[in-house]
């Protein structure tokens, strides 16, 4: 019994693309990244979400060797980064915050060097630069310098380094920071489209941006993860407070919306009446019925959803004031 | 090793740096070889480059760290050293290929040089009346001289991004350890020549007669190869 499960953790842990167990980095007296343990599976693209400071760069980089962890241990793929950086370094492809570039150095040149350093062969460079430059849509900027490139562009080049020797997998810090929202879903398209095989984790503060790319979200803040789930799960799992927003014509009949059993609070926001329950269908029905009987028509009447931002919102303002 | 030699020579070609250094020690040396009359060798009237072996020292002070400043500290400064650690390249591979680069491009400027020797063979009277085993001794305590400095400017290049600290801290150490050494001696007392022996000047003059003697050799391969090791040490350290 006790071998069968050990062998199905190991087959657990051989599926694991990513595994995080009790990593902490400590930066003098600060705690940048304090005891987080996940894992991501082969072919996820997880979204590490958390606000500024949350400890999501310094995650990244621990996994991609740049920096030693405190304490805790980073596998990927079933190396461990500490103890076998150079094979990690091989499977990763990282684009880091920022994105650096040798700005002098021409598109063509950089992505070669970059090949060269993975150690593909002469022909395997020639060939994998052209399809990297074809990829991210660089064909007319590949004989710029990157320095003259604009900041769209020079997130596609660093894309296309992140991507050469194509990795299993990704690892993005903040890949569509700074850009105008064009370029912004540019870039998405992109990450979607080079995703479809690799593992990929993608740290991020803009929430489109989990909806728009992600399956699973892990949100970080104070170095802490404060949920991981499926996306879909965090967005409807919570059947807690649901706040409907009630425009009657004329004045809202207070009293009797307060009477109807369910009801939490009413609160009127200028001419909107809202109405905070956690039972919503039971709570809309009566609102319904209530406005026939009083013969008052409803103008608009809208349940506000609960978005990623409100539960980003919830769980890293109320884990700051515990 | 190879790909961030090439990176950083191909570097230096593309900003104006290679070009400056090398214009910048050419002329430098050519005026005080041949223009300046209290250097000038035609003024002179010996048959010898002593100018140029005891003039390039001082030259190499400045130019060596100005070479040498931006290797680690303009990478960590723009970010790109992340890049460049996250590739499957070890800190060895890194520091050797920078270091290789910074001396590569020394050696390109000194060779230009050689015409100085083979115009005073042609000046000399007879022809060819030219200490030449003193000349190529000299040579090699320059190229020594020249990789101690590099290793020198690549180790301070990673205790700051910024520039100019390297340099200043670079041109200071280098300055110390090539005269430094030979100033302090003379506090020392009975122990005076161990105390040269710690510098540059002492190997170099002792390589300038002539002789090529393991023990200048052994002492500039683990002097430069020692502060290599610093940098490696300080770039596996993160401390940044």
């Amino acid at each position: 019994m006790g071998n069968k499960s050990t062998f199905k953790l190991f087959l657990q842990a051989f599926k694991m693309s990513l595994t995080v167990t009790n990593l902490s980095k400590q930066y003098g007296q600060q705690l940048a990244v304090d005891n987080i343990s996940f894992s991501v599976e082969q072919g996820e693209i997880v979204g590490f979400l958390g606000p500024n400071g949350a400890g999501k760069s310094t995650t990244m980089k621990m996994a991609t060797s740049y920096l030693p962890p405190t304490s805790g241990s980073i596998t990927i793929n079933g190396l461990n980064v500490v103890e076998q950086p150079m094979a990690v370094k091989r499977i990763i492809g990282y684009l880091p915050e920022h994105n650096p570039l040798y700005l002098e150095m021409y598109v063509h040149e950089y992505l070669q060097f970059v090949a060269s350093v993975y150690g593909l062969t002469k022909k395997e460079t020639v060939k994998r630069v052209g399809e990297m430059i074809e990829l991210c849509g660089l064909t007319k900027e590949q004989n710029k310098r990157i320095e003259s490139l604009s900041k769209g562009y020079r997130q596609r080049v660093g894309l296309a380094q992140a991507l050469i020797h194509n990795p299993q997998v990704l690892i993005l810090d903040e890949p569509t920071s700074g850009l105008d929202p064009n370029q912004i879903l540019e870039i998405r398209k992109l990450i979607k489209q080079i995703s479809e095989q690799k593992t990929v984790i993608l740290s991020t503060h803009i929430m489109q941006e989990v909806q728009a790319l992600c399956d699973r979200v892990i949100v970080i803040h104070q170095g802490k993860i404060v949920a991981d789930d499926l996306l879909k799960n965090l967005l409807t799992g919570k059947k807690e407070q649901v706040v409907l927003v009630v425009e009657w014509d004329g004045a809202a009949p207070l009293s009797a919306i307060e009477s109807i059993s369910g009801v939490e609070k009413v609160e009127m926001d200028k001419h909107l009446c809202r109405i905070t329950t956690q039972m919503s269908d039971e709570v809309r029905a009566a609102i319904f019925r209530l406005s026939t009987d009083r013969n008052q028509a409803l103008l608009s009447f809208k349940v506000e959803e609960n978005t990623l931002e409100d539960i980003f919102r919830s769980l890293t303002i109320t884990s700051a004031a515990v | 090793m190879i790909h961030v030699f090439k990176k950083e020579f191909n570097g230096f070609l593309h900003s104006l740096i290679a070009y400056l250094v090398i214009g910048v020690f050419l002329t430098a040396m050519g005026l005080l070889i041949w223009v300046f009359p209290e250097t000038s060798v035609l003024d002179y009237g010996y048959a010898d480059l002593d100018t140029l072996f005891s003039m390039a020292p001082y030259v190499f002070i400045f130019l060596i760290p100005a070479i040498t400043m931006k290797s680690f500290a303009e990478e960590r400064k723009l970010g790109t050293l992340e890049l460049l650690l996250t590739k499957p390249l070890t800190d060895w591979n890194i520091v050797l290929g920078k270091f290789l680069a910074a001396f590569a491009l020394v050696v390109v400027a000194l060779v230009p040089t050689l015409i100085y020797y083979f115009s005073i063979v042609e000046l000399g009277n007879p022809v060819g009346n030219i200490d030449t085993a003193a000349i190529v001794g000299s040579y090699v305590g320059l190229l020594f001289l020249a990789a101690i400095f590099c290793a020198i400017g690549i180790f301070t290049s990673t205790l700051s991004n910024n520039q100019i600290v390297a340099f200043l801290l670079a041109a200071f150490f280098c300055f110390l350890s090539y005269t430094g050494f030979d100033s302090l001696s003379s506090f020392a007392g009975s122990h005076a020549l161990l105390v040269k022996q710690f510098g540059i000047l002492y190997h170099y003059e002792s390589l300038g007669k002539g002789l090529i003697d393991t023990r200048d050799i052994i002492y500039s391969l683990s002097a430069a190869g020692l502060l290599l090791l610093f940098t490696k040490v300080v770039l596996g350290s993160r401390l940044w």
